[in-house]
């Protein structure tokens, strides 16, 4: 996911010169190297210092270029939150934030690294958009997006490297603010975003159980998601975050908007700092999320 | 990178001038005061004579001009206005529903480049508009009024350490160093914020100190720089100057004058030499 976002970008910044990646002291892997070597001044690294890192990439912006601001996502979002608002949101500027290691992606680096609330406070500031794809494919078509899109500031949630592609089977590609069918199935649906999907479609696999991937946290797909809640009778949200101000919490306030009548329930990180080191899916599992749990759900 | 010119071409400064338009700028604020309960009239009042020079004799139209102590802004808006930038309609209907224009500058309102208010902001993005110009090659320059509480935001050393280690020799800060927080003297009560001058010198800045109330030391110490490095004016400033009852006093920093307290501040108004 993390290595698609490079090659992408690296391949558009060949050809748009606007394009610049601000970086806090974070390795850059794969073609970020490329990109460092070919167009140095293209790629600028603040060191330890996130508030700089967005503060610049405003005023680059108010000044014709495109920059886009990279490091682990607890230090996008936390650090500099005053400037992300301030500087970037209410001034409405191009600035795509690029967090990797969304949720606990980062498990053997504690809660200091684990970006546990970080879709509800984007989601909360006013002017931001909100996009956490689920596979490498969905990173590759958002960057494609996002390289492009002059509207306003982004939060893109990325993952690390290594995660499965889920959506082969999908019907349709990748479009900002519209949820996407990974999978079809007629009993129920699974609605989430970002690679933990791959345990819904473990959960799902061989049974007429539907995946949604909702990458676009915000603006939410509202009738794309009205619709999976009028058909299915049983509804199952999943994500990797704190259940406050998540896709569970926005799920289950549409559907008493537009009265639904099908079974929701919501999984997502406990609300509570988890002092577990281990594998990614062994924090999940502490978080009480795993494919088995899904499955429960389904089943309740 | 292409070498950048060390500072804008001369324009014609004239120190006597700028005496006559601060004088009116500052009887326009006082103006503006009769219509709201708070305006930041002192911390205007300090800044004054830099954001003349700035706007009169260094600044050319593509230039950037960032006002980083937000609070400060009245002080652009009424040179704005003298510039003709500024549509003296918006000044009447200043923090009123039926005009644009707050008590802090909101980039989209004439003249405004960038919406500043919360402290220690300004700088960074003046670092990053400067940085921007500077892959541009066009030789643009960015300039940024500090206010010294802002010397007390670690996000202001930040950006000083990043202008410095990207050469922004394109980048022109001045800071508005009245000695006054919001609440008390800065000297006195948060003496490690001195000596400022060394501080910038050590994060690798051009630094110079004037009288900020001289508007022909201001201009002057502007073009004697070297340049190469980004480029401070530290102007020493007495917050309220102007107005006898209002320098040094902090609940000038946000109080309106009444009827009477105007009366009395429009009548010992006069031209500052320095």
């Amino acid at each position: 996911m993390r290595n698609l976002f490079a090659n992408v970008f690296y391949e558009e910044a060949k050809k748009d010169e606007r394009l610049c990646i601000v970086v806090a002291d974070i390795s850059p892997a794969g073609s970020m190297e490329k990109l460092r070597k070919e167009y140095p001044e293209r790629f600028v690294n603040t060191g330890v210092a996130e508030q700089i890192m967005i503060g610049m990439c405003a005023g680059m912006a108010m000044r014709g270029l495109r920059p886009f601001a990279y490091t682990i996502a607890t230090f996008t979002l936390f650090r500099p939150y005053e400037f992300v608002r301030d500087d970037l949101c209410y001034q409405g500027l191009p600035v795509t934030i690029v967090g990797v290691g969304g949720g606990v992606t980062y498990s053997t680096l504690g809660g200091t690294h684990h970006a546990m609330e970080d879709v509800a406070i984007a989601c909360a500031m006013p002017g931001m958009s909100v996009i956490a794809p689920c596979d490498p494919e969905e990173a590759k078509a958002a960057t494609q997006y996002l390289v492009k899109q002059d509207k306003g500031p982004v939060y893109l949630r990325l993952g690390k490297a290594g995660e499965p592609v889920l959506g082969s089977a999908a019907s349709k590609p990748f479009e900002f603010g519209k949820l996407r069918m990974l999978k079809e199935g007629n009993d129920a649906c699974i609605l989430g975003y970002g690679p933990i999907l791959k345990m819904a479609m473990q959960a799902a696999e061989g049974k007429s159980v539907a995946v949604a991937s909702v990458h676009t946290l915000k603006p939410l797909d509202k009738d794309g998601i009205a619709k999976i809640l009028s058909r299915y009778p049983r509804v199952v949200v999943v994500e990797e975050m704190v259940p406050h101000g998540g896709l569970g919490n926005m799920v289950k306030a549409l559907a008493f908007e537009c009265g639904a009548r099908c079974k929701i329930t919501a999984l997502s990180l406990k609300h509570e700092f988890v002092h577990v080191y281990g594998s990614h899916e062994q924090l999940l599992a502490a978080h009480g999320l795993s494919a088995a749990a899904i499955q429960k759900a389904l089943d309740g | 990178m292409s070498s950048l010119p060390k500072a804008a071409p001369a324009q014609r400064f004239d120190a006597a001038e700028s005496r006559r338009r601060c004088l009116k700028y500052r009887r326009r604020i006082l103006d503006v005061s009769q219509r709201v309960s708070a305006l930041h009239i002192a911390p205007a009042f300090s800044c004054l004579e830099m954001t003349d020079v700035i706007y009169h004799a260094l600044k050319r139209p593509a230039d950037a001009f960032v006002m980083s102590k937000g609070h400060g802004c009245v002080s652009q808006y009424v040179i704005l206005e003298d510039l003709g930038v500024m549509p003296s309609a918006e000044i009447e209907r200043y923090c009123t529903p039926q005009g644009v224009l707050g008590a802090h500058p909101d980039l989209g309102t004439p003249g405004i480049e960038a919406s500043t208010g919360s402290l220690g902001h300004g700088l960074g993005i003046g670092v990053g508009m400067a940085y921007a110009e500077k892959l541009h090659r066009n030789g643009l320059q960015v300039y940024v009024v500090l206010s010294d509480g802002e010397l007390q935001e670690g996000s202001t050393w930040e950006a000083a350490q990043m202008a410095a280690n990207l050469g922004l020799a394109n980048l022109l800060l001045f800071v508005d160093l009245n000695d006054f927080g919001g609440l008390e003297r800065i000297s006195e009560h948060h003496p490690a914020v001195f000596p400022v001058l060394e501080k910038w010198r050590s994060f690798g800045w051009e630094a110079a100190e004037v009288n900020g109330h001289d508007a022909a030391a201001i201009h002057a110490a502007v073009g004697a720089r070297k340049g190469g490095k980004p480029f401070v004016l530290v102007g020493k400033t007495v917050k309220g100057r102007g107005v006898s009852y209002m320098e040094h006093v902090p609940i000038w920093h946000y109080r309106s004058p009444n009827k009477e307290e105007y009366a009395k501040a429009l009548a010992e108004l006069k031209e500052i030499g320095s």
